[in-house]
């Protein structure tokens, strides 16, 4: 379907595609397999400006966008939703320095990002707060001009290989989470280790640890916007990262499709192809609708908050929620397609159906995008019959 | 370090077609690369210019449409693109070719190093490059899959490959150097070299722009002529020889020495 993309953007997307099936697909299994992060794999999208896209201009970036962004995490996610967390993962980092980064903190950070010569990550998740933020107990205690930061951050993407993380804690444990701040702590600092590097069911080419901050000094500039602004920071991040996940989903069902559309024509049973059994034929039909559908909303999303539109959590959920569940469905049923070989590692169906799982769960779960949708949707209501 | 680096834009695909009327490739609806060979030379140009600086170019001889080719070698890293377009280049062989070339890279002046794809893969010649040398009266070293460096002295140290193991030559500079896969991995393009690309100026010369003998361009200096392509005939029949090992064997002999194609008697074959 035709998104009208302007000469840019098709740029932009061609290149994804070329670094996703020339770099990535390649590797893609071997890193599945191994558990690996590919570092190789940040150099060459630096080296191909995909992570200027969506910095602003006057950080070295390109200036685009959250469309950019979805642009480019659909095609490479189409090779390996696990490697496109790479990148992905790195962009969840850099919105907050964008959104609230102060011009200094901007300056330090966003080129070194732009080039690709570091990469970032966020950290709000930890043993005891999941789907209950406000349950955090990481703090970051005020003392002169340094805040001390103790907890630990669990199940972090890019953790160990970015340089760069914002690091959700109290600043104020009384106030809960008013009383929490977003700081900017650097790969490095004293009293900064990492975890255990998580064994995961699927986006096992990315690493995620445990961040463990054990009386880590960093100083008070460190902030991003105020004290007590903490989950504002997390919560407009994610409002701005979530189509990013849903273009990760739409990428793995995309390419589930194809394989299980190229191994229908290909799969003979009865004396013919099975795309000529209509039983597969809708089946492929469905697939494709849904991942259209997703498409659709997704990118219809990520322009009107390009376009600076407010109150957009109920629509940035909606497509997390809707590319999720479609890329859970369509991955499922490209194994089914594909049948006793898609069962098969050798085969790369089944890696997509364990990749598409974690679309459902991480950045907000499926559940907790539903209920920022109704209490959107009801709060609406309410005022309308004011 | 100035280097000039040559391609050539051929169909992308090696199901070619061919015209029976007039022996030239079908070129409608097939879509145009760069010649891969050629995409190393580029990228081993890059590489020159990284580490002694100076400028790097590239050039090529053809249709209009090569622009694109230049484009993209603009976006792989090349600083200037010229383009050789004139109807009189048309239909030229390997030596007019090599000698149209030569003529452009006189005009773009002071060339330390031409690089070029050991060959193309639709004509899979691999003369143009020492045939552009022997133009401009330089050295040339073919087959290369390594530039070891570069002295003050104008000395340049590199890799020949051969079919066993390789040689190590020194030559000097100015030199036109072919390469082969083994010398680098491309990169990709990059988004701002892509957006430049677009933009970029591409130097187009005509025969009047550069100082040719108009008798030795395109087909009318070209000595060689395409008489037919054709695709070989499958071999068809054949000969199965099977029963007993020995016999079967003694069959083969006796039908080869009838044939004429083995010489000598039947004393020697137990």
């Amino acid at each position: 379907m035709n998104y009208f993309l302007t000469e840019e953007q098709q740029m932009i997307k061609e290149l994804a595609a070329k670094v996703a099936d020339e770099k990535i697909r390649p590797i893609a299994h071997e890193c599945d397999e191994k558990e690996e992060f590919p570092a190789e794999i940040v150099k060459v999208l630096g080296q191909a400006d995909l992570y200027r896209v969506c910095i602003p201009e006057e950080y070295e970036g390109l200036g685009g966008g959250v469309f950019e962004m979805c642009l480019v995490v659909e095609e490479l996610s189409r090779a390996c939703g696990g490697i496109a967390l790479a990148y992905a993962a790195s962009g969840l980092g850099i919105i907050p320095i964008i959104l609230f980064g102060t011009e200094e903190q901007k300056k330090k950070y966003l080129p070194r990002l732009a080039s690709g010569e570091i990469i970032a990550a966020f950290a709000l998740t930890e043993p005891d707060a999941g789907s209950d933020a406000g349950a955090i107990k990481t703090t970051a205690t005020p003392e002169g001009d340094s805040y001390i930061i103790n907890g630990t951050k669990q199940w972090i993407s890019n953790g160990g290989d970015a340089s760069i993380y914002t690091v959700i804690t109290l600043t104020d444990p009384t106030r809960g989470p008013r009383g929490s701040s977003a700081i900017l702590v650097e790969k490095g600092t004293p009293g900064f280790e990492f975890g255990k590097k998580e064994e995961k069911m699927g986006i096992r080419g990315n690493a995620t640890r445990e961040l463990i901050f054990q009386n880590c000094k960093v100083p008070k500039t460190n902030i991003l916007a105020k004290e007590g602004m903490g989950f504002m920071v997390a919560m407009k991040t994610f409002d701005q990262s979530r189509p990013g996940v849903a273009s990760q989903a739409i990428g793995i069902a995309q390419g589930a499709l194809d394989e299980a559309a190229r191994y229908s024509t290909e799969r003979h049973q009865f004396g013919k192809p099975i795309s000529s059994f209509q039983a597969i034929r809708f089946m492929l039909a469905d697939m494709a609708t849904q991942i259209e559908a997703a498409r659709a909303l997704t990118l219809q999303v990520a322009r009107s908050i390009d376009a600076g539109e407010k109150n957009i959590a109920k629509v940035s959920s909606m497509t997390k929620v809707f590319a999720s569940d479609v890329a859970m469905k369509v991955t499922t049923d490209a194994v089914q397609i594909l049948g006793g070989y898609g069962y098969m590692r050798e085969y790369p169906v089944e890696k997509m159906m364990r990749d598409a799982k974690i679309t459902q769960i991480y950045e907000g779960t499926n559940q907790i995008q539903r209920e920022v949708i109704g209490m959107n949707l009801i709060k609406e209501t309410l005022r309308k019959k004011k | 370090m100035n280097i000039v680096v040559c391609i050539k834009q051929v169909p992308d695909t090696t199901d070619v077609k061919i015209n029976p009327e007039n022996n030239t490739l079908i070129r409608e609806g097939v879509a145009s690369i760069i010649n891969p060979f050629d995409a190393y030379a580029i990228e081993e140009g890059v590489r020159l210019k990284e580490k002694y600086g100076g400028m790097v170019n590239v050039l090529s001889m053809g249709p209009p449409q090569v622009d694109a080719s230049l484009r993209e070698a603009v976006s792989l890293g090349m600083d200037e693109a010229y383009l050789l377009t004139d109807r009189t280049f048309a239909g030229a062989d390997t030596l007019a070719t090599a000698y149209t070339l030569a003529a452009g890279i006189k005009k773009i002046g002071n060339v330390d190093i031409i690089l070029m794809g050991r060959q193309a893969i639709d004509g899979d010649t691999g003369q143009v490059g020492p045939e552009v040398a022997e133009n401009l009266e330089i050295p040339h070293v073919t087959d290369i899959r390594k530039i070891e460096q570069i002295d003050e002295q104008g000395n340049i140290y590199l890799e020949r490959m051969l079919e066993e193991g390789y040689v190590r030559l020194k030559a000097k500079l100015p030199v036109v150097i072919t390469v082969v896969k083994e010398i680098n991995e491309p990169r990709l393009p990059s988004l701002k070299g892509k957006m430049l690309a677009k933009k970029k100026e591409i130097h187009t010369w005509s025969a009047k722009d550069v100082e040719v003998n108009e008798k030795r361009l395109g087909l009318s200096g070209s000595p060689t002529q395409v008489v037919k392509i054709f695709t070989p005939p499958k071999p068809e029949g054949g000969k199965i020889f099977d029963g007993d090992i020995k016999g079967s064997v003694r069959n083969v002999l006796q039908e080869l020495r009838a044939s004429g194609i083995l010489a000598g008697s039947e004393k020697g074959d137990e």
